[in-house]
């Protein structure tokens, strides 16, 4: 094996985007926790610790910048930095998710949430795990486990459409839960969006390992 | 064009094998290289690229105890049938060190002409400006086109030296290295002009640099030795394909530099 250097770089990119995936994925779990509690401080937390995700990615795409222009990557190892580059993007925007979420969770303030959150957090868990799974297929070259995690977009989906519909009872029930309604049928959405993300990583994932470009959504 | 058309046009080889006596230089080599395309030859030192790209033209037949097998055919027809003559007049050739004559520039590109038997002073003048107005040196040497063709830059002795190539109006441009003598900027140069002449001519070309055959060709051929040092074709497909997702795994570990 030769190109030590370059393989060194290979690995260090990748680790940086296992380690910011790591902290999007603590964000996300929380940002769904401290709308439970309704911990303002907790969110507010997680509002500001998203500039340092972005910065996090900014490293990133820098490193990737850096290693086309210097080490003029070819084949696997092109499509490897293209994939880091879009799959960082992805993972930022998952961060922007779990900040969008802290957010509504402090424009409800204070009020105490109209119904106890069964399927919100029961998406987070779901669209997380499929995040942390997702990254992993993508350190391990797995390709068939990609395509495996795609599937569970569907169920995420599904319960995304049954909070929405919940959701509507809510606001036939009594109008001034409308404000509250809309608001968690916004979380709900963006839980949504993560799963279409993280699909997204799935597609770029078996781009990397067979050169194939598929559409999983 | 058909099929049949296509294949009878261009260069192709069909099972070729070379012998440097007993030596097995080149196994069985089967390929269809596209007219009016640049192909790239790629593949460690010793692999039998320039040997390949030489069959073409039969340069090897100076090489005293060379014997070959199998095919190489040029629109169709077997380059062991030819006249040397006529197939080297159709088969063009640029070296890796510009080779130009000790003569001045416009004698250079004449030369060609001449031997096949352009006599006429004013056509020949013709012939020499359309050659060098090809080969993007018109403009550089038009003023003083008596001057000697060793005294040009490195990278206009290499463009002289394609200028000359043309003037004969061959069919095939074969480039064994042909700017790895020169100096960015001169490479440059060489590699848009292998790009205005494809529309022309079929380019092959020999390179050690792998980012020169991904900027410049369209097809590229990997070639790699096997276990008797014998050169073999390991994967041949577009540069966009071998340089994006090589088949072989082969291909893979050289282009992306973990061979050996």
């Amino acid at each position: 094996m030769t190109r030590e250097i370059f393989n060194k770089e290979l690995r260090e990119v990748k680790d940086k985007l296992f380690q910011v995936t790591g902290d999007v994925r603590r964000n996300l779990k929380l940002s769904v926790r401290y709308l439970e509690k309704r911990d303002m401080t907790g969110a507010k937390m997680i509002v500001e610790s998203d500039e340092i995700i972005n910065l996090k990615v900014l490293e990133i795409e820098d490193l990737c910048l850096s290693i086309i222009a210097t080490q003029q990557p070819v084949a696997s190892d092109l499509r490897l930095l293209f994939s880091i580059l879009q799959i960082s993007t992805e993972i930022e925007r998952i961060g922007d998710y779990a900040k969008g979420i802290a957010r509504i969770s402090l424009k409800i303030g204070s009020e105490s949430l109209i119904k106890p959150l069964i399927d919100i957090p029961g998406m987070e868990q779901l669209a997380g795990q499929m995040l942390s799974d997702a990254i992993t297929a993508f350190i391990e070259d797995n390709a068939v486990a990609a395509e495996s995690i795609s599937r569970r977009d569907a169920r995420i989906d599904a319960m995304y459409n049954q909070v929405h519909r919940e959701l509507l009872t809510f606001v036939m029930e009594k109008r001034s839960n409308i404000n509250q309604t809309i608001m968690l049928d916004w979380i709900a959405h963006n839980l949504e969006r993560v799963g279409d993300r993280v699909t997204n990583i799935c597609e770029r994932i078996i781009f990397t390992v067979t050169g194939n470009s598929v559409d999983l959504n | 064009m058909n099929k049949l058309e296509t294949e009878a046009k261009g260069m192709s080889t069909r099972n070729y094998s070379l012998f440097y006596g007993g030596f097995k230089a080149l196994n069985r080599i089967s390929i269809q290289i596209p007219s009016n395309r640049i192909t790239a030859f790629i593949g460690p030192s010793g692999c039998g690229k320039s040997s390949f790209l030489r069959s073409f033209n039969r340069m090897n037949d100076l090489i005293p105890g060379v014997t070959t097998e199998g095919e190489v055919c040029i629109d169709g027809r077997n380059v062991a049938d030819e006249d040397v003559v006529q197939l080297r007049k159709k088969v063009g050739m640029v070296f890796q060190r510009p080779n130009p004559f000790p003569k001045s520039v416009f004698e250079n590109v004449a030369y060609g002409p001449k031997l096949h038997g352009v006599k006429n002073r004013s056509d020949l003048a013709v012939v020499v400006e359309k050659s060098l107005k090809r080969a993007a040196l018109w403009d550089e040497v038009k003023d003083d086109l008596h001057k000697s063709g060793m005294s040009l830059s490195g990278g206009q002795q290499q463009r002289l030296c394609i200028a000359r190539a043309i003037a004969v109006e061959p069919e095939v441009i074969l480039m064994d290295e042909p700017a790895s003598a020169l100096d960015p900027v001169a490479t440059l140069k060489i590699e848009e002009l292998m790009n205005e002449l494809k529309a022309n001519y079929t380019i092959a070309i020999v390179t050690h640099n792998m980012q020169q055959a991904a900027r410049v060709s369209d097809y590229t051929a990997f070639m790699l030795t096997d276990e008797n040092r014998a050169g073999n074709l390991i994967e041949f497909g577009t540069t966009k394909q071998i340089f994006t997702t090589p088949s072989d795994t082969r291909t893979e570990d050289y282009i992306t530099g973990r061979f050996g």
